[in-house]
């Protein structure tokens, strides 16, 4: 089968959801299989953040592979990651929340307001819960097309305030080997957009590139 | 990028770097008739590390045994119960060879221990190069079962093998107007990945007020779970300062310095922001971007426990207190 042909059918949403699941059951099995190392609370809440960014570049990635690959299949697939990557930025926090700080809310209240670390990562998950609440069909009719298009842009900022977060956490030991490679992931995916808007903006009206 | 399978927890050497068993019950024999006279036995230890050092992950593997006597020095034999030797020697910092917690376990093999000498300088009756098998002899073995709390909000309860820092202090006799003692460890690129990494200015540097360093928990170590130190653990001789992080106790020491000013440490010069020079276990002061207000003993109760409530230097402030007498303890942080 082609996999063009493949990429409409159900099935592959399906396995696509599927497998992004797979590092979710992997850490729900390291827990009761005490696979996670000497100190399973930081294994949990470090995987849960790298797993967010990993799906979030996948996310960003999509757009692009839609228009170099010319097929517009892909945007199939673009709600669904999207709503992993919001799945996983939730267990990054709960696992913060419930883990890391016993779930005691007037410490996190003020651990929130005393670091810029913390706050950051919560500022983005509560955008990208936004977005996840307005991806359903409903949302974007009652939003229509533009402004829903406008709020969802937010996801540039969430992808900034995301390697932020990342890099003050790693700055601790000056370890920025993998900051680095995500920011630059995320880099390399907003400049192409930027490339792209300006060379539609370049051609003439109605040749479509 | 550290994605890991789990396919890669353990990597096998080629198949002829594997020491035969046959080889090893042969080293263990030489080992035993080696450690008979008591004296020699933490030598023998040294001689025989090499035969061990097929590092695995496990870090399970047997070393020669480093006999001690229990420490009577106050509060340096906590009751809590020990971590497990598993996760003492595979869960630890050693930038050196890689900046996850379980590189050290899996890259230290390399390291060279033997020979292996500490160059004794600065403001000091005679600065000497030492032999370790010279040094090793200055003081009687002590077991100290400390508390090391790491910067990172994780402890452990850990015994240590060694002497107190004073005894080699006294003996190599410091000027008087040495106020300061420096700390260099081990670099070298053929034998650490870790260094190639920029992330410190290697050599990694420690150091300690001449009366921190003097302080009779300041324990010169040899050893821990009465053994020589793992290679991953700072193997062959490392400083334990248990009122302190634990990035303040430095592995694989080669230079000891006597100095009139205070030295810059390796993390202090990297992020002077987050990190001290004193570095003192403080639950009131914290990190920029966490709390030291508790922290997480390694192998201690399930994942929704709470954690630990971390003690004023450590649990040690009945014996270090007077230290820092008058001391601004959230400015000299």
């Amino acid at each position: 089968m082609k996999l063009r042909e493949f990429i409409r059918k159900p099935v592959a949403k399906i396995g696509l959801v599927t497998l992004a699941f797979a590092p979710f059951a992997w850490l729900c099995v390291g827990i009761f299989s005490d696979r996670l190392g000497p100190n399973p609370a930081e294994y949990l809440i470090r995987s849960t953040g790298t797993w967010t960014l990993r799906f979030l570049c996948i996310t960003l990635a999509v757009t692009p592979l839609r228009v170099i690959s010319g097929w517009p299949e892909w945007l199939r697939f673009r709600r669904s990651l999207g709503l992993m990557t919001f799945f996983y930025a939730s267990m990054h926090a709960l696992c913060y929340s419930l883990i890391d700080m016993g779930w005691d809310w007037p410490e996190i209240v003020a651990d929130v307001v005393k670091r810029p670390f913390i706050a950051v990562g919560l500022t983005s998950l509560v955008l990208l819960s936004l977005l996840a609440s307005t991806s359903f069909n409903a949302a974007v009719r009652a939003l229509g097309a533009q402004r829903w298009r406008r709020l969802h842009q937010t996801v540039y900022v969430i992808a900034a305030l995301a390697v932020l977060h990342f890099y003050w956490m790693r700055s601790a030991k000056q370890n920025f080997s993998e900051v680095v490679l995500y920011g630059a992931i995320l880099a390399l995916l907003m400049a192409w957009r930027i490339w792209h808007a300006w060379r539609v903006n370049q051609s003439p009206p109605g040749v479509r590139l | 990028m550290l994605i890991r399978t789990h396919q890669d927890g353990f990597i096998h050497p080629l198949s002829s770097e594997i020491t035969k068993p046959e080889a090893y019950a042969t080293r263990r024999q030489l080992l035993r008739q080696w450690s008979a006279g008591a004296a020699a036995a933490g030598l023998a230890g040294w001689t025989q590390r090499e035969a061990f050092a097929q590092g695995g992950a496990s870090g399970l593997q047997k070393l020669a045994s480093l006999p001690a006597s229990q420490s009577n020095v106050q509060g340096a034999m906590t009751v809590e119960k020990l971590t497990s030797l598993r996760d003492a020697t595979t869960y630890n910092n050693f930038y050196e060879f890689g900046v996850d917690k379980s590189d050290p376990a899996r890259n230290a093999h390399t390291l060279k221990t033997s020979p292996w000498s500490i160059e004794v300088e600065g403001l000091v009756k005679k600065p000497t190069r030492f032999n370790l098998e010279d040094i090793i002899k200055w003081g009687a073995m002590q077991e100290r079962i400390y508390r090391m709390r790491c910067v990172e909000g994780w402890s452990m309860v850990i015994p240590w093998v060694g002497y107190s820092m004073s005894d080699l202090i006294k003996r190599v006799e410091p000027l008087p107007n040495a106020k300061y003692v420096e700390f260099i460890t081990q670099v070298d690129p053929q034998t650490m990945p870790g260094v190639k990494g920029g992330y410190i200015d290697w050599p990694y540097t420690e150091g300690l007020r001449m009366d921190e360093a003097m302080h009779p928990l300041t324990l010169l170590t040899f050893g821990m779970y009465g053994e020589v130190l793992p290679k991953q653990n700072g193997a062959p001789v490392r400083l334990v300062v248990p009122w302190k992080y634990g990035f303040k106790s430095g592995k694989s020491l080669v230079k000891i310095r006597f100095v009139e000013k205070q030295p810059l440490i390796s993390w202090a010069k990297a992020a002077p922001q987050e990190y001290g020079f004193y570095s003192n276990v403080n639950p009131s002061v914290d990190h920029p971007r966490w709390s030291q207000a508790t922290e997480r003993r390694i192998g201690e109760g399930g994942l929704l426990d709470k954690k630990r409530k971390t003690l004023m230097f450590n649990g040690y402030e009945a014996q270090v207190a007077s230290l820092y007498a008058g001391m601004d303890l959230a400015k000299n942080f």
